[in-house]
C-alpha cells in the first residue's frame, strides 16, 4: 500500500514523515524537475499484521494544485498518475482557512482522504476550540487530530487511514452550492462522458482554464469554452479562475469555519510579531542578522574561540567546537592512516599499491572527511534556523539586495552557506523559487571563498605579502563577493535574461525547533555527503595520484624518474595560464599543476605545492605545515605581488571541486548545463585572473601605490554612477508629473 | 469608501481587496494565497531595506514585495 502526505509549507509534514518512518526514508529526486521525492516504510506496530509495510511518500509542501509551480504540477500528477491508495492530508489547526484551501482541492480527486489536524496541542494551549467531528461532516472525509506528532497519535492516525483506506472514494466539490452550479453541472457532465479519472477534479480545473487540462484535452476544452460562452454576461470574459478561488475561500470562512470553529484564539501570531518588532526592526533587523551570522560562523569556523586569546584570557586559545572536532577527526584519520601504512609494510604490499591506497585514495576521502564535523554543524545551525522560521525572515531582510539581480532573498542563504562549503549552498538552492533562479545561484555560489580555499589564501599571502597577509585574505574575500555581483549583472543580461522573481513568501509563526527532527534530517544528510564522499570523490583521488606518480611508461615517478602523467599534462596546457602571468618562468608548471589538483579538492593545491618544491620535511599531516611551504616559496621568491594575486584569483574563482561539480550536475538537473556552468567558471576565473595581471603590469610602472588608489578610485566612481542611476530609476515611481 | 493600492498603505493600515490587477502565475499565486476580493488585509510593516512588505491576512503573515503589492487594488475606509 501507498500513502501520500501532502500539505501546506510549514505544517508539520516533514515531522510526520519522520514520525511514520523514522530514518528508513531514502531521498531521491523526482525525473526531471528539481524537486525531491522522499519515500520510507512505516511499519504496522504489534496487534497487526507485522509483515505488512506501507509506503509513505512525502509529496512537496504546496499551498493550492495549480499548474504554475513545479511542486504543485509535482504533486498533481503523482496523485492522479501513480495513484496513491490514500492521501494524509496535513492541516495546520492555527493557520486553517489557508490550510483547509488546499484540502478542498484535494477532496476534488477519486482517492481516498485522510485529515490530520495538526498543531492541536497549541490550539487547547490558546483556548481555542475546534469541533473535528463537524468539521469531518464538512468536509466529508475523516479528520484525526494531532497533536505535536507524538507516537500515540500518529498510531490513531494510521489505524484510521488503514481503516479508511478499504472504502473508496469519489470526488467532491463545493461547487454545487454556489452561483456557479450550473456551469459546473454542465462542464461535469461533459468530462464524464469522456470517461476520465477524477472526473470532478478536471471538471473544476477546466472551468478555471487551468492551462493544463487545457492543453491535454484539447477537444473537451473546445467545448467548454463554447457552454461558458452562452453565459457570458458582459463584453468583458467572465473570470473563473479568480471566480472559483474566491468561492472556495467563501466555502471555507462562510460554510466550514463558522461551523466547525467555536473558539479561535491566535496568540501564536502575536507572540511572533513580539519577536519580530526586534528580529527585523528597521534599525535593528541588519546588524542583529549580522551578528548571528558572525556567532555561527565564529562557532564552527574560528580557531580563536571567544576571542579568549586576544584578550589574553588563555594565553593558547581555544578552537572552536567546529575546529575541535574537525583536530579530533583528523587525528582518528591519521591513526588509521599510519595502521594501514604499517599493515601494508608489513605485508610487503608492492611500492604502487601501498601509493594508491594510501596516498592516493585513504588521504583523499579523509582529506573530505575531515571538513564533515564543520558541514554536519553547518546543516544543524541551518536547520534550525529553518526550523524556527528565522530562514523566511533572512529572505524577508535580504530581498531587496538580491532583487536588481532577478534574485529573491531566499537566494540569500545558499549563497551564505557557500563561505562555509559550495556542496551543502548548492544542494540549498532547491527551494528557491524558479529554476533560472536555481541556476544562477548555484553558478555565483563558488564565488564565496570557502572554507578550504582559506589554506590557499594563507599560504599565498605570507609568502608574497608577509606581514600584511590578514589584509591580503580579507581581500580575496571581497574579490569573490565583487565578482559575484558583476557575474550576476553579466548573467542578467545574457543567459538569464529576462529572469524576474517574485517575492511572495509566507513568515511562519516562530516556534522551538524540534530535536528529534533535526537530528533524523541531520543523519540523513551525513548519508548523502558520505555517499559522494565514498564515490565520486574515490574515483576521482585515485585518478589523479595515478596522473601525479606514474609517467608516460605507466612507470612511477619516484621509482624510475621522468615527468609524471600530470607534468606532461600540465606542460601541455601551460600556454592557457601564461598570460595570467603565474604560468610563466621554468617552475610556472608547478602552480599550474597545483591549479590542476585543486580543481579535485582546494585543499589539495597547498600539499602540492609543498610536494613540487621540495619543502624540507614536509608533511601535509602536520598541522602549521603549510607556514613551511610559505617559507619555502618566499625564499624561492615563486610569487611577486601581481602573480599571487593573480594566481589567488584564478583559484578563487575556478571550479571548486569534484564535490561541488557532482552536486551541481546533480542539482541542474542536466548534464549540458553542467557544462554550461563549468565553462562558465574557467571563463569568470581566466578573464579574472587575466585582467588582473595585465592591467597589474601595466599599472606597476607608475609603482604599486599608485596603481592601488587608481583602482580605488575608479571603483569609487563606478560605485556613485550606478547608484546615482538607480536613485533616479527608483524616485520615477508612479508620481505621474512628468508623464513617464 | 476608496480605492487604493495596497503598495501606498500606511504602517498599520486595513482594507479589504477590491481586485488584483495582475495577470498570470503571479495572479494565480496571490489568490492561492487568499489575497481574493473581500479579503481583509493589514498592513504591518516593511522590511529594514525598505522593499518587501509584511501584511497580515487570514491570520497568517505574508511577505510581498511593493512591486506586487501595487498590483493589489484595495477598498478603505479612510480619507486620505
Amino acid at each position: 500500500m501507498r500513502f501520500a502526505i501532502a500539505g501546506n509549507p510549514n505544517s508539520g509534514k516533514t515531522t510526520l514523515f519522520n514520525s511514520l518512518t523514522g530514518s528508513r526514508a531514502h531521498v531521491g529526486n523526482w525525473p526531471g524537475v528539481t524537486v525531491d521525492k522522499k519515500e520510507g516504510v512505516y511499519r504496522l506496530g504489534n496487534g497487526a499484521k507485522t509483515s505488512e509495510k506501507i509506503n509513505i511518500i512525502d509529496l512537496p509542501g504546496v499551498y493550492s494544485l495549480s499548474p504554475y509551480t513545479p511542486e504543485e504540477v509535482i504533486s498533481r500528477q503523482f496523485i492522479m498518475d501513480e495513484k496513491p491508495d490514500l492521501i494524509i492530508n496535513i492541516v495546520d489547526s492555527t493557520k486553517l482557512e489557508r490550510n483547509l484551501y488546499l484540502t478542498t482541492q484535494l477532496l476534488e480527486m477519486d482517492v481516498p482522504v485522510v485529515v490530520a489536524l495538526n498543531m492541536m496541542d497549541i490550539i487547547k494551549r490558546e483556548g481555542s476550540v475546534i469541533d473535528t467531528e463537524i468539521l469531518s461532516q464538512k468536509l466529508g472525509v475523516p479528520v484525526v487530530p494531532v497533536s505535536a506528532l507524538k507516537s500515540g497519535n500518529v498510531k490513531l492516525l494510521m489505524d484510521k487511514c488503514i481503516e479508511y483506506v478499504k472504502s473508496p472514494r469519489r470526488g467532491s466539490s463545493f461547487l454545487p452550492e454556489t452561483a456557479l452550479s450550473e456551469q459546473y453541472a454542465k462542464v461535469l457532465k461533459l468530462v464524464e462522458r469522456h470517461n476520465i479519472r477524477h472526473p470532478v477534479f478536471h471538471a473544476v480545473k477546466l472551468l478555471e482554464n487551468d492551462s493544463i487540462e487545457l492543453m491535454h484535452n484539447a477537444v473537451l476544452s473546445a467545448d467548454i469554452q463554447n457552454l461558458k460562452l452562452e453565459y457570458e454576461k458582459s463584453e468583458k470574459p467572465f473570470d473563473y479562475e479568480a471566480e472559483i478561488a474566491d468561492l472556495r475561500y467563501k466555502f471555507i470562512t462562510d460554510d466550514i469555519k463558522p461551523n466547525a470553529v467555536k473558539v479561535f484564539k491566535n496568540s501564536g501570531s502575536k507572540k511572533s510579531e513580539k519577536i519580530d518588532r526586534i528580529l527585523t526592526h528597521r534599525i535593528w533587523g541588519l546588524p542583529l542578522f549580522g551578528l548571528l551570522m558572525f556567532v555561527i560562523f565564529h562557532f564552527i569556523f574560528s580557531e580563536n574561540f571567544l576571542y579568549l586569546k586576544s584578550f589574553d584570557i588563555l594565553e593558547k586559545g581555544l578552537s572552536s567546537p567546529g575546529v575541535l572536532l574537525q583536530e579530533y577527526i583528523e587525528k582518528g584519520l591519521d591513526f588509521i592512516m599510519n595502521r594501514m601504512h604499517l599493515l601494508l609494510g608489513n605485508a610487503h604490499a608492492a611500492a604502487w599499491a601501498q601509493g594508491a591506497v594510501v596516498d592516493g585514495l585513504l588521504k583523499g576521502i579523509f582529506s573530505v572527511l575531515t571538513f564533515l564535523p564543520q558541514i554536519l554543524l553547518l546543516f544543524l545551525s541551518l536547520s534550525i534556523l529553518e526550523d524556527s522560521g528565522y530562514m523566511a525572515r533572512i529572505a524577508f531582510i535580504m530581498d531587496r539586495l538580491l532583487k536588481p539581480f532577478g534574485l529573491s532573498g531566499k537566494a540569500f542563504i545558499p549563497m551564505l552557506m557557500g563561505f562555509g562549503c559550495s556542496v551543502p549552498a548548492m544542494m540549498g538552492t532547491r527551494t528557491l523559487g524558479s529554476v533560472k533562479e536555481q541556476r544562477m545561484t548555484i553558478m555565483l555560489v563558488p564565488f564565496f571563498s570557502c572554507g578550504a580555499k582559506m589554506m590557499i589564501w594563507a599560504t599565498v599571502g605570507t609568502a608574497a605579502f608577509a606581514k600584511h597577509v590578514d589584509i591580503f585574505i580579507f581581500s580575496v574575500y571581497i574579490i569573490g563577493i565583487a565578482v559575484a555581483v558583476v557575474g550576476a549583472i553579466i548573467l542578467k543580461k545574457t543567459a538569464f535574461r529576462g529572469i524576474k522573481s517574485n517575492f511572495v513568501l509566507e513568515l511562519p509563526d516562530y516556534r522551538y525547533p524540534r530535536l528529534k527532527g533535526t537530528l533524523v534530517e541531520l543523519w540523513k544528510k551525513m548519508k548523502g555527503f558520505l555517499t559522494t564522499v565514498t564515490t565520486t570523490i574515490a574515483v576521482s583521488t585515485l585518478a589523479i595520484w595515478f596522473l601525479q606518480n606514474f609517467n608516460l611508461r605507466f612507470q612511477m615517478v619516484s621509482e624510475t624518474g621522468g615527468a609524471s602523467i600530470l607534468e606532461v599534462l600540465s606542460n601541455a596546457v601551460n600556454w592557457v595560464f601564461v598570460p595570467l602571468g603565474f604560468a610563466q618562468g621554468a617552475d610556472g608548471w608547478k602552480l599550474v599543476v597545483a591549479t590542476l589538483t585543486g580543481l579535485l579538492a582546494k585543499e589539495a593545491v597547498v600539499s602540492t605545492m609543498g610536494v613540487l618544491y621540495k619543502v624540507p620535511g614536509y608533511d601535509p599531516n602536520v598541522s602549521g605545515s603549510e607556514a613551511q611551504v610559505a617559507d619555502t616559496l618566499q625564499a624561492d621568491g615563486v610569487f611577486t605581488g601581481l602573480t599571487a594575486i593573480s594566481f589567488v584569483v584564478f583559484n578563487l574563482l575556478v571550479i571548486p571541486c569534484v564535490a561541488a561539480v557532482a552536486t551541481a550536475r546533480s542539482e541542474l538537473k542536466s548534464a549540458k548545463w553542467m557544462f554550461f556552468v563549468i565553462g562558465f567558471w574557467f571563463a569568470t576565473a581566466w578573464t579574472a585572473s587575466f585582467l588582473v595581471y595585465q592591467a597589474g603590469s601595466l599599472l606597476s610602472r607608475a609603482g604599486w601605490i599608485n596603481a592601488v588608489i587608481f583602482l580605488f578610485i575608479v571603483g569609487i566612481v563606478l560605485f556613485a554612477i550606478f547608484m546615482r542611476r538607480k536613485n533616479k530609476k527608483d524616485k520615477c515611481k508612479g508620481c505621474n508629473k512628468c508623464g513617464k | 469608501m476608496e480605492s487604493k493600492l495596497l503598495a501606498k498603505f500606511k504602517k498599520g493600515e486595513t482594507g479589504t481587496v477590491e481586485k488584483l490587477t495582475v495577470l498570470g502565475p503571479l495572479r494565480r499565486r496571490l489568490l492561492d494565497m487568499g489575497i481574493t476580493p473581500g479579503t481583509e488585509i493589514t498592513f504591518k510593516k516593511v522590511a529594514p531595506l525598505g522593499d518587501p512588505m509584511e501584511i497580515m491576512l487570514r491570520g497568517y503573515v505574508l511577505a510581498i514585495r511593493k512591486t506586487e503589492a501595487e498590483a493589489i487594488l484595495m477598498k478603505t475606509e479612510e480619507q486620505s
